[in-house]
């Protein structure tokens, strides 16, 4: 027993002891933001590497928990992608005062998306899905002297009590509906019945709050413009992969009696994200704004994966939220150090950019032609992989609509690029001096969003994991 | 003869400028790797036509597959037949002249030629992949290095063109990518050419999915009326680039039309054949007539590209074997016609600093040479004997004049009409800027073309040379290929 919950709950532990070693850190002597921050980097790299050995299928606790291979490997992703946050914002995690409490903070809501991943009931969904939450809306209040950054925070955390008490909601009627809160025992009751079908669209508008599909999206851009960039990217990336693989799953094994009625719900919401997401982002010119809202159209294509239901659905959005982790991370990354160098966050401020910086062009330029899916990016074998998965059905109008949304979105992509390599400026952002650990982040971003797409073997993984 | 040397050299290439010091390092790199290259698109010429006169008759030869996503059936699968040669020797000919006519180029040397040579790897790879996603995966390729070629060493409106061109084309891209997502599903979940070549699918199904993919690739080959971005792009890239997309990236959409959406699709091809013929008709008379009025000499060209490439597509819409012959000659003879034309106007440009004709006059005075090849392309645009234009319209009108029908013949009589305008305005051109008094006193001072830009006309002459003169080796290497296609149009 004891053997089985070290080596089936290992993530979890190892990210919970990093969260006590801290908190004992504050509480003692405490420690040099520079060394504080290697030493949580150095945590978070031998626990992605942990998360390749000794995987087991199981599930403790009455089946509260549950593990498999292919879920230990969605949350090395996500585990991934807060080691990469933690190198690339390092110039903006090093000023900040409460550097521990940050960490806390952040890998507590880490903790809560790997129970989430792993829940196996309502109850704990519930209640790892707010340690998921809560803490990000303090996180995102760490510009403690912005204004903006507490205004985010506000409509971060009402936004998220709201969708909370939605799902709340929705959780007691599918109790009501069907006597029970398991997972497995759901799937096996669900019928059709009105009450059921009211049940899910509490729980499913939950889901749409948190991933901020179109209607429910209107809080992200705000609160993405508000936060610290490390917390938008944590919020936009880790957070939002966390959400679309526990809604898949939830979707595909609870959900499956329900299929032709949420396979419906998700395709007009997966055009109305795409469409709006792609609409806003065109005009803005903030660049955190402007990948929030790209992100919202990113979401959109999730959901057309999502709308597969079968493994190359599965497969697929795994592998694009693995290639998104890279892509977006590395153009926040780029953000995030303009940003703590010259303080500049808008598109126009990028202007002439190369001629300073060509370093930092050519990431952003990579992360934005993959987030656009043009080769020889992994951006483009992840579109490409979700719109095969979505046209499953034949459904052509869905894939036409997906595809012209393609062409929106490579329009306010290419504004960037512009401004960063066509633009001419008087004065642009002077040449920056990156720090090793930031360049060695974006780097392995760099080579994360060129390999992943060659080296097809990656997604060959994923599906065998899945089988 | 190993085909991923024809993408290896070029990747290779590639990533030793990236790592070359200096520029005239970056400039000895590309040009050395664009004399490897087109030295194995000669071998693989000569080995090709080895292998056929030994009587080996299979459809693609030196064909290799690999898997890449074994779960989606994904295969890098690729080979080659007469149609892929061809257009690999005539990218290999635009690459070592677009090379040699960037010799001066200033600003950021490295990352131009960079951009070059990704531009050329995807075409290398686009004309030898028999697997419709690594086909498409290859096309795609070069809207990167296109958009920033425009957009950073580009002239006039260059941004807006860089746009116009990277949104269209990826206009075209999605609807390509429709058409094969549904081909994949209704074909048994395979994107490969051979295996897709012996499916028949349902008249309904060929009917929506072939205008997706020809439209599409009629997109990058300037089917009427989506042809806007050519006279924006070609005029705004720079020499270089405009050889490129003129010469290459317009061929890739020709063959697309032609492997992809047609072989694929036969019954679909048939249905809308008409539609197709009328729309080239239109693009060839409307791109000579707007040539006409064009005062700009990459306009010009630009235009009349609009106008030749229409040869093509009414080829390939009138599907009997020697049409679609003479539109596959076409697509090579215009790509070398219209790669040497933008050299001369690219240097003409450089020394007079004007491209528009009425300000210039009496070039042959002093730059003999780039007077002469002026001359000589702007013949081969016009169709004279002995230069490779004449032989491919010719073909082209042999194949439609097979239709013995009133629609076909008036269609052929209307597009050959166009050859009378194309003298006009050729003529008019060549006679403004080259012959007459010289109209401004500075460009006496001017002088003739460097080795460079020698060495690129005399190579891209000698191509246009060698299909005018013996255009058998050229037919030879098409026509049984040409007729692999017809066969399955007409259901053999």
């Amino acid at each position: 027993m004891l053997n089985d919950f070290l080596i089936l709950m290992k993530s979890e532990l190892v990210i919970t002891v990093i969260i006590f070693l801290l908190l004992f850190i504050k509480i003692g002597k405490g420690m040099k933001n520079e060394s504080l921050l290697s030493l949580v980097q150095v945590l978070l790299l031998l626990n992605f590497i942990a998360g390749f050995f000794f995987n087991k299928e199981g599930s403790l606790f009455g089946d509260m928990f549950h593990t498999t291979p292919l879920i230990v490997f969605q949350k090395s992703i996500l585990n991934l992608g807060v080691y990469l946050i933690s190198m690339l914002c390092a110039d903006w995690l090093k000023k900040t005062e409460h550097l521990t409490e940050f960490f806390i903070l952040m890998l507590s809501a880490l903790l809560g998306m790997f129970l989430l991943i792993s829940s196996g009931n309502l109850l704990i969904f519930y209640l790892s899905l707010e340690l998921a939450t809560i803490p990000v809306a303090a996180m995102a209040n760490f510009d403690l002297e912005k204004k903006r950054s507490s205004e985010g925070a506000m409509k971060m955390i009402l936004s998220s009590a709201f969708s909370s008490g939605i799902l709340l909601f929705g959780i007691s009627l599918m109790y009501g509906a069907t006597g029970t809160i398991s997972f497995g025992e759901i799937a096996q009751h669900l019928d059709g019945s009105p009450l059921q079908i009211l049940a899910f669209v509490f729980l499913f508008t939950a889901f749409a709050f948190k991933l901020s599909i179109v209607p429910f999206h209107l809080w992200t851009a705000d609160v993405y413009e508000g936060s610290p960039i490390a917390v938008t990217s944590f919020l936009s990336v880790i957070s939002k992969g966390a959400i679309a693989f526990i809604f898949m799953s939830a979707l595909y094994k609870v959900f499956q009696p329900m299929q032709e009625m949420w396979y419906n719900m998700i395709v007009v919401l997966a055009i109305a994200t795409m469409v709006i997401g792609n609409l806003f982002a065109l005009r803005q010119q903030n660049i955190k704004r402007f990948l929030a809202f790209s992100s919202i159209a990113q979401v959109g294509f999730i959901l057309v994966g999502i709308s597969s239901n079968d493994v190359a659905g599965l497969t697929a959005v795994i592998y694009f939220i693995l290639i998104y982790v890279f892509s977006n991370l590395a153009a926040f990354g780029v953000a995030s150090v303009i940003s703590a160098n010259s303080g500049k966050e808008n598109v126009d401020d990028y202007k002439g950019l190369y001629k300073t910086n060509p370093f930092l062009c050519w990431i952003m330029a990579l992360s934005l032609f993959s987030l656009a899916g043009i080769p020889p990016t992994a951006g483009f074998f992840g579109k490409l992989f979700l719109l095969t998965a979505g046209s499953a059905r034949n459904n052509y109008w869905f894939i036409i609509i997906a595809a012209l949304n393609m062409i929106v979105s490579l329009y306010y992509y290419l504004r960037v690029i512009r401004a960063m390599f066509m633009d001419k400026n008087e004065q642009p952002v002077e040449t920056i001096k990156i720090n090793p650990s930031v360049k060695l982040a974006m780097i392995i971003c760099g080579a994360g969003i060129v390999l992943v797409g060659l080296l097809s073997w990656i997604y060959d993984y994923i599906h065998a994991l899945i089988k | 003869m190993n085909l991923l040397l024809l993408i290896g050299i070029p990747l290779f290439t590639a990533v030793a400028v990236l790592l070359s010091r200096n520029k005239q390092q970056v400039k000895w790199i590309s040009l050395t790797g664009a004399v490897v290259q087109l030295a194995a698109a000669f071998a693989l010429l000569f080995a090709f036509q080895k292998q056929r006169t030994e009587g080996n008759t299979a459809q693609m030869l030196f064909d290799q597959n690999y898997t890449l996503f074994s779960s989606l059936n994904i295969n890098f699968h690729i080979g080659v037949d007469g149609i892929s040669v061809a257009m690999i020797l005539l990218t290999s000919f635009v690459l070592i002249a677009g090379v040699l006519i960037s010799w001066n180029i200033e600003k950021m040397t490295k990352e131009f030629y960079f951009l070059l040579i990704l531009l050329a790897l995807g075409a290398y790879g686009f004309f030898i992949s028999l697997d419709l996603f690594v086909l498409f995966f290859f096309l795609e390729i070069s809207v990167i290095p296109k958009y920033l070629l425009i957009g950073i060493w580009g002239s006039g409106k260059k941004e807006y063109s860089a746009n116009k061109l990277a949104l269209m084309l990826m206009g075209g891209s999605a609807l390509i990518l429709v058409g094969i997502i549904l081909l994949y599903y209704n074909a048994g979940h395979s994107f490969d050419i051979m295996h897709l070549s012996q499916v028949n699918l349902s008249g309904h199904l060929q009917n929506i999915i072939f205008p997706l993919l020809f439209v599409g690739f009629g997109v990058f080959t300037a089917l009427f009326p989506l042809h806007t971005w050519v006279p924006d792009g070609h005029s705004s890239a720079p020499t270089a680039g405009s050889m490129f997309l003129a010469g290459i990236s317009m061929k890739l959409g020709g063959y697309g039309c032609l492997r992809v959406a047609t072989y694929l699709l036969p019954e679909g091809a048939k249905q809308y054949a008409d539609i197709i013929i009328v729309l080239s008709a239109i693009a060839i008379l409307y791109g000579a007539f707007a040539t006409m009025m064009q005062k700009d000499l990459k306009y010009i060209n630009a235009y009349s590209s609009v106008s030749h490439v229409g040869f093509s597509l009414l080829g390939i819409g009138m599907l009997t074997q020697t049409a679609i012959t003479g539109a596959l000659m076409q697509m090579v003879s215009h790509g070398l016609m219209t790669a040497l034309f933008f050299a001369v106007i690219g240097m003409i440009y450089d020394r007079t600093h004007t491209r528009m004709t009425n300000e210039m006059g009496g070039l042959m005075k002093m730059m003999p040479f780039i007077s002469t090849v002026f001359f000589i392309v702007g013949l081969c645009s016009l169709g004279l004997p002995g230069l490779s234009g004449f032989v491919a319209e010719m073909t082209v009108f042999m194949g439609s004049w097979q239709n013995d029908d009133g629609f076909h013949r008036i269609a052929t009589i209307a597009a050959a009409m166009s050859i009378v305008v194309t003298a006009v305005y050729i003529l008019r051109a060549i006679g403004q800027t080259v012959m007459g008094p010289v109209k401004n006193e500075s460009y006496l001072q001017l002088k003739d073309a460097n080795w460079n830009e020698k060495m690129a006309a005399v190579i891209l002459v000698l191509g246009i040379l060698a299909i005018g003169i013996v255009p058998v080796w050229l037919n030879d290497l098409l026509r049984p290929a040409a007729e692999v296609i017809m066969n399955r149009i007409s259901g053999k």
